[in-house]
């Protein structure tokens, strides 16, 4: 009696311990799986363009002629466009939640911040469209009058005022990513200890060089994670982009007023009307390169990581 | 003298800056998301009408409901919970319980943080790569797939945070009375965390109710009823995304009306998330 | 344990020649001061000199209130905004209470050491230079003579000569609280104030501080609040009891020690306490 309960008992443990551990490895196959089946996609593509589709602009799906450059040229410049807007603001407001807020508003606006990041893209894409565009387009001629005349900047703020265009599409990324980025940024400002930042007003610094001088060196590690994940979700967001980037297979000059297309519209906008062959595989090889820049990106922050925590452990 | 009075003066003025560009930047960011969020309640309200939840998606130039894509979207969001929820449970006990030293531990928790991040759009590329294009056409249950990949990860995070979470002495309590690990893991761990995962599922259902990309090579879309799921399926996002694009007034306004229940469902999947989550720290 | 025992506890002889009375000057002085964190009234009537190059020590069961009392006098508190003062609290004659009053020149004034060590996430070099880099502009030799004084100062200097571009993590316990100190006098304070500086370290990093202590006393005031009886009898020079926010007694540490006035002190001192 004794034994076969104690088998009984070593074969559950068996048991469950092997099928958790399939799915682990199942998870863990995923990520192989995806890549192995979108080189396998863009098999024919790849063949056929080689390493040139990457800088190729054209988009010639009657000629069957593809490259990726415009698609890759969107996809980096909204990014960069979002994060230079989101990166600035999401520390202001991580600044105000932890160091200016009134108590009684710090958590009410803090829930906000975490609830408005759940929204889904499609919200703010077509908003973005029906909304923000017909006012934009207004508001173009202004700054091209502006910024447009700048030396050297101004080129990036000129053309007609369309309304959609890769900065609009930026812009609304800006909007999407903030919340995210600034509720990483309060988090990590939040766990710096109240000691630390008694001890630099202690020496009479003022609340902006505590937080810049060291609350922001105490927390970069999490700081810079922050920035990563807004990043990561920019660069592989679709919805928010789609609807106002303009879907044009073309750029004809350096402004950002430009209409554009990011991988990830055109992968929208063509997939499922693209004829089989080459047009799929040729979209399916600009999935693959979007994947493997945000892998590239995500290696990177998390090889960033571990050389500053290294860096600190070599320290203590 | 003169000198540090005047660096006093300029470190007081640069702290004064940067606390205004701070408030600037709260008003900044709460301008746009009250901007955008009053925007789908006023437009999506007016949109609201009984009709919404009994007609189907109409064409172009009539006006209709939302129904099937309403139904459809449930269908989709539903099956992929399903599907997706155990496996995420499963590799999370694995990830908390059993691997936490062990090389396919590691590399799987590895892995799960880029799927975590991965775009979603490239989950429908891999759907449609595998799945799609071996079937011939696009259909309800690949939808599935694509959204239960996208609830995987997030559970399996979750999963293990939560069970991570259950102190140590808990664990050796039960084993000192003779229970076998499954036993511990299945019947005490798992349970004093349940609130835990079940808010990492809410928040799964929640990220893929509004998920549009990968349903576009997937799902696809229907104007018509369907609940078969081998055929492509109408669902809210790729809906609204048609209709909103097009230069109809009515389709437009029904679009409004979706992007508001989409909006309105996932907020209240979060608060209850955080509700759930909150009661269990709290006890 | 000596505090068990009845017996006045043995106190430092480096205090026989302190300087006469006459000579006390009054640097800063609590004139019936109350503090309150929200609705709590926290001290109560506070009356109290420091004197000027002397080390005074706030002791008292945890609670009493002595740190509170110390971080008044920088304005720490005012980083909440539950916590409140009212009455007078003079530094060199000035009320540091009033509203006009420019903190952050009140806190270079006032140098703070905490409980645990807190060394900027940045090198041992730019964590000295950091606060003197916010009171005034030196060029890069007078800040590198700046550095190595108040390191030779914290008694530091020989241990990190060779290593100030290392993070100021990096150091032990001891070495980061005396950097701690050596960041506190950089920017030559008036009065340096000690909230239990040595309750996280090891018996002889502890010595060490205390050590630093007695030499430093020539050039600042010290304020330190202790929970540790011998070491305020060691290193101090006039001694406040506290419980329940008042002050129960202060005078000069022999006194206290030996010969306290208020039965309630001689209690806590020999250990009769609670």
């Amino acid at each position: 009696m004794m034994a076969t309960a104690r088998r009984k008992r070593s074969i559950g443990d068996w048991v469950f311990f092997n099928i958790t551990r399939l799915f682990a490895l199942l998870t863990l196959l995923m990520l192989g799986g995806i890549i192995a089946s979108l080189v396998y996609g863009a098999w024919p593509s790849l063949k056929h363009f080689g390493f040139p589709f990457l800088w190729t602009p054209d988009w010639n799906p009657p000629m069957e002629k593809f490259g990726a450059l415009i698609p890759i040229y969107g996809t980096l410049i909204t990014s960069l466009i979002a994060l230079a807007i989101a990166v600035p603001v999401s520390f202001g407001i991580a600044l105000f939640l932890t160091e200016l807020s009134p108590t009684w508003l710090r958590r009410p606006l803090g829930v906000a911040i975490e609830l408005l990041a759940g929204i889904p893209s499609i919200v703010y894409g077509m908003w973005g469209l029906l909304v923000f565009v017909p006012l934009f387009s207004k508001a173009q001629p202004f700054i091209a009058a502006t910024l447009g005349k700048l030396p050297l900047l101004g080129a990036l703020f000129s053309g007609p005022p369309l309304g959609i265009g890769l900065l609009t599409a930026g812009i609304i990324l800006a909007i999407m990513i903030i919340p995210f980025i600034a509720s990483v940024m309060r988090d990590v400002f939040e766990v710096t200890p109240p000691m630390l930042k008694e001890s630099a007003y202690g020496l009479g610094a003022t609340t902006w060089e505590v937080v810049w001088n060291v609350v922001l060196p105490y927390t970069k590690v999490g700081v810079i994670g922050g920035i990563m994940l807004g990043l990561g979700r920019a660069l592989g967001e679709t919805m928010a982009v789609t609807f106002v980037i303009g879907n044009t297979n073309s750029i004809n000059s350096a402004s950002m007023f430009e209409p554009g297309n990011s991988i990830t519209s055109v992968l929208a906008n063509e997939f499922s009307e693209a004829s089989q062959g080459i047009y799929t595989a040729s979209l399916i090889e600009l999935g693959l390169i979007l994947f493997l820049i945000t892998l590239a990106v995500l290696v990177f922050s998390k090889l960033l990581l571990l050389h500053l925590s290294r860096q600190e452990g070599r320290a203590t | 003298m003169n000198l540090g009075l005047s660096l006093r003066a300029k470190r007081q003025w640069a702290n004064r800056l940067a606390l205004a560009m701070s408030m600037l930047a709260m008003s900044f960011g709460l301008v746009w998301l009250i901007w955008i969020l009053f925007d789908v309640f006023q437009l999506g309200l007016s949109g609201i009408s009984l009709k919404l939840f009994t007609e189907m998606t109409p064409p172009p130039g009539s006006s209709g409901g939302l129904l099937n894509a309403i139904v459809g979207s449930l269908l989709l969001v539903g099956m992929a919970t399903l599907l997706g929820t155990p496996i995420g449970i499963m590799a999370g006990i694995y990830l908390a319980e059993y691997g936490q030293y062990t090389w396919l531990g590691r590399s799987t928790r590895f892995i799960n943080d880029i799927l975590l991040s991965a775009p979603s759009i490239v989950i429908g590329l891999f759907v449609y790569a595998v799945y799609v294009s071996r079937v011939g056409k696009f259909s309800g249950f690949s939808g599935v797939i694509a959204l239960a990949l996208l609830v995987i990860p997030v559970v399996v995070s979750t999963t293990e945070n939560m069970l991570k979470l259950v102190p140590n002495s808990l664990r050796e309590a039960v084993f000192a009375l003779g229970a076998p690990k499954w036993v511990v893991i299945s019947k005490v761990t798992l349970r004093a965390s349940v609130a835990g995962v079940v808010t990492g599922v809410l928040l799964a259902v929640a990220r893929i109710s509004g998920e549009t990309a990968p349903l576009l090579f997937t799902a696809l879309s229907n104007q018509f009823w369907s609940l078969n799921l081998n055929e492509p399926i109408a669902n809210l996002p790729v809906t609204i995304f048609k209709f909103a694009m097009s230069p109809f007034k009515d389709w437009q306004e029904i679009a409004w009306a979706g992007v508001f229940l989409i909006t309105l469902g996932v907020l209240s999947l979060n608060i209850l998330a955080r509700i759930l989550f909150r009661q269990k720290h709290r006890s | 344990m000596q505090e068990s025992t009845p017996l006045p506890i043995a106190v430092g002889g480096n205090k026989n020649d302190d300087h006469p009375p006459a000579e006390l000057k009054t640097q800063i002085a609590f004139r019936n001061f109350d503090f309150y964190y929200g609705m709590f009234h926290a001290l109560k009537n506070i009356n109290l000199d420091i004197y000027h190059s002397h080390v005074t020590a706030f002791i008292g069961p945890s609670g009493c209130g002595k740190s509170t009392l110390l971080r008044a006098i920088n304005r720490m508190y005012d980083l909440y905004p539950d916590q409140r003062a009212e009455g007078e609290l003079l530094l060199d004659g000035e009320n540091v209470l009033d509203k006009g009053i420019d903190i952050n020149h009140l806190r270079a004034r006032v140098g703070m050491v905490f409980q645990k060590p807190t060394p900027f996430p940045m090198a041992i070099y730019d964590n000295i230079a950091f606060g003197v880099n916010l009171q005034e502009r030196l060029s890069r030799t007078e800040m590198d003579d700046r550095v190595e004084w108040a390191l030779r100062k914290a008694a530091l200097w020989d241990e990190v000569k060779g290593i100030l571009k290392q993070s100021g993590m990096s150091l032990s316990g001891g070495q980061q609280q005396r950097l701690c100190i050596a960041r506190g006098i950089a920017v030559k304070p008036e009065v340096l104030l000690l909230d239990e500086p040595t309750s996280a370290l090891d018996p002889i990093s502890t010595m060490r501080i205390e050590e630093l202590i007695s030499e430093l006393k020539q050039e600042f005031t010290i304020v330190i609040v202790t929970h540790n009886m011998q070491q305020a009898a060691r290193i101090s020079d006039y001694t406040a009891y506290m419980y329940l926010g008042e002050m129960i007694e202060y005078g000069v540490t022999d006194q206290i020690f030996i010969k306290p006035q208020k039965k309630a002190t001689e209690d806590y001192i020999t250990g009769r306490f609670g």
